[in-house]
């Protein structure tokens, strides 16, 4: 059995509900889908039982009705990625923060929530990031459908 | 005693590029820090869902000056993932050879802004100098100083000579003598030690907890390369150390990159001397699979990931790109914790920040008059009538000359 098949069973273990949500794409890089509701308990498990101790960074994605959200971790000593991905539709696009055990998972976060509209549930208060702080707070440039608007003319003369 | 913020930045003569830290003190010692980034963001990411993935490629590489040539082989080692492409041996060794340049002249660069940030300005001089061999290697090599080029999907676009060959060994010859006297400065200079050690301090278990990356985490004794651990090109079958240190604060920083200076002169040399024969790039089709790929790469700041997801036609679907310095932000508010104010241009620079990477771009093109372009003779009009204007003073008949440019 190899290192990624023997990961994916002690996942399924735990949390049967991920049978048949994998993909092992190759050495060292592995795929599973879970539901949201169960995002937080498996990311737990994974980082304390399974040391997937390094968080790489979160994607987010425009999945049509969904919007998408990929996880990438990676154990330090094996090198393998495993990226967790979950959903959550347009209509309701609500995550939970996984700061408490990912510090480093901040400013990914507020990159989703500023680039796609995601709410992150429990996010502690903090500037935006990375739109400027006057861009308006409905408007999501990474989303499929946003397209630029059409800037008024900026006056001839700047002073300075 | 009472408590006073200074905003540092997002101009300032401590930062290199615009980005903003407001830091609370206490007296002289830092009780909090609070980071405001994004300034550099320029929409990359939806720019390349726009534009075909070889067009991609150039847009990717201009995410940053100094590490151009990490993101362009992390986006096309993601994109050939997905297509399937078996780069041929010769370019990976090709890439490798570009890649180890690369982080030489970076850490290079970085020794010389460490220099002159505690003010040892000789330092800088002699780094900047030496940097030049690393330079004028790679513009042998690929034609240019920085954004190489060198880098397409499916394989490499130059490929090396013999003679070019000899003359990289030469200027390693050079670069491991200068490295040498680096390395002695490093641990035998008392006053660079002195100022050095016990400042910036980043204990082992906050790079773990912070998920710190590249030389930040290795002097922090976390023995994390993405070269070992999770190998790309040629690394897997080349020899090569990964330099860790333990001092945990800016001084083991500065050991761990001179460190690494002879790592990458024991790799290249490697490289050109089990450089395979044969073709150096497979043709790519330019409809790239619906699928997705993760891609790593060690950059000299450290591991710098990027997610590509295709869909079948000639763009990509989404492009994600998480640079280095992104990953140590968090680090440095720890570093700076119950630090002095004077330590931290230092403690700042010792990460080897590189914001244009970490805010990366979404260029908003608005092709109807709003955010246009002007290029160097409209700029020149645009001042000249603007001082003729608003100080009565006519630049109009002066004569002036720059390095290459000229009217």
């Amino acid at each position: 059995m190899t290192k990624e098949e023997d990961i994916q069973q002690q996942i399924v273990t735990r949390l049967p509900v991920t049978e048949g949500k994998f993909r092992v794409q190759r050495a060292r890089r592995m795929w599973v889908e879970v539901p949201r509701e169960l995002l937080i308990q498996l990311l737990e498990f994974v980082k304390e039982e399974l040391k997937f101790t390094d968080f790489c960074t979160l994607t987010g994605l425009d999945d049509g009705e969904n919007l998408g959200f990929l996880y990438h971790l990676a154990q330090e000593h094996s090198g393998i990625v495993l990226n967790i991905r979950t959903k959550a539709p347009k209509s309701d696009p609500v995550i939970p923060t996984i700061t408490s055990f990912f510090p480093a998972a901040e400013i990914p976060e507020r990159e989703v929530k500023d680039l796609l509209g995601a709410s992150v549930e429990g996010l502690a208060p903090g500037p935006r990031y990375p739109l400027p702080d006057e861009w308006p707070f409905n408007e999501h440039p990474l989303l499929k459908n946003w397209k630029p608007q059409k800037e008024a003319a900026k006056p001839e003369e700047h002073n300075g | 005693m009472a408590r006073v913020t200074i905003p540092i930045g997002p101009q300032h003569p401590a930062l290199k590029e615009p980005e903003r830290f407001d830091l609370t003190l206490e007296g002289e010692r830092i009780v909090q820090l609070n980071a405001m980034l994004g300034y550099n963001h320029r929409g990359i990411e939806k720019a390349c869902e726009q534009r075909s993935y070889i067009s991609a490629l150039y847009l990717i590489e201009r995410i940053c000056g100094i590490c151009s040539h990490s993101h362009a082989t992390a986006f096309v080692q993601a994109v050939e993932e997905i297509a399937s492409l078996q780069v041929p041996p010769r370019a990976l060794y090709i890439r490798t050879l570009i890649a180890e340049l690369e982080r030489m002249h970076s850490h290079l660069l970085w020794l010389g802004v460490a220099g002159h940030e505690i003010g040892f300005d000789t330092l800088l001089m002699y780094t900047w100098r030496d940097r030049e061999v690393v330079l004028d290697l790679l513009a042998v090599l690929t034609g240019n100083r920085v954004n190489y080029g060198i880098n397409t999907i499916g394989g490499v676009r130059r490929d090396i000579t013999a003679e070019q060959c000899a003359e990289i060994l030469r200027g390693i010859d050079v670069m491991e003598e200068r490295t040498k006297y680096y390395i002695e400065l490093a641990t035998e200079d008392a006053m660079l030690a002195e100022r050095l050690l016990a400042v910036g301090v980043l204990p082992q278990a906050d790079a773990v907890r912070l998920s710190a990356v590249g030389p930040v985490a290795r002097a922090s004794n976390v023995k994390k390369d993405v070269r070992k651990q999770d190998p790309y090109a040629a690394y897997g079958e080349l020899e090569f150390e990964v330099v860790t240190d333990s001092h945990c604060d800016v001084y083991g920083r500065a050991l761990v990159r001179v460190g690494e200076l002879m790592e990458s002169c024991r790799i290249i040399r490697q490289v050109v001397k089990n450089l395979p024969e044969g073709p150096i790039a497979v043709k790519a089709p330019r409809k790239i699979p619906a699928d997705e790929a993760v891609s790593r790469y060690e950059a000299p700041r450290g591991e710098d990931i990027h997610y590509v997801r295709g869909n079948g036609s000639e763009n990509p679907e989404r492009v994600k790109v998480r640079a280095p310095t992104l990953a140590n932000v968090q680090a440095v508010a720890k570093m700076l914790e119950n630090s002095y104010l004077a330590d931290v241009p230092i403690v700042l620079a010792a990460i080897d920040p590189c914001f244009s990477c970490t805010d990366r771009a979404v260029v908003v093109h608005d092709t109807d008059g709003g955010r246009g372009h002007i290029d160097w003779n409209a700029l020149r009009t645009y001042g000249i009538e603007w001082y003729r204007k608003n100080r009565g003073v006519d630049f109009s008949t002066s004569k002036l000359r720059m390095s290459g440019i000229r009217w």
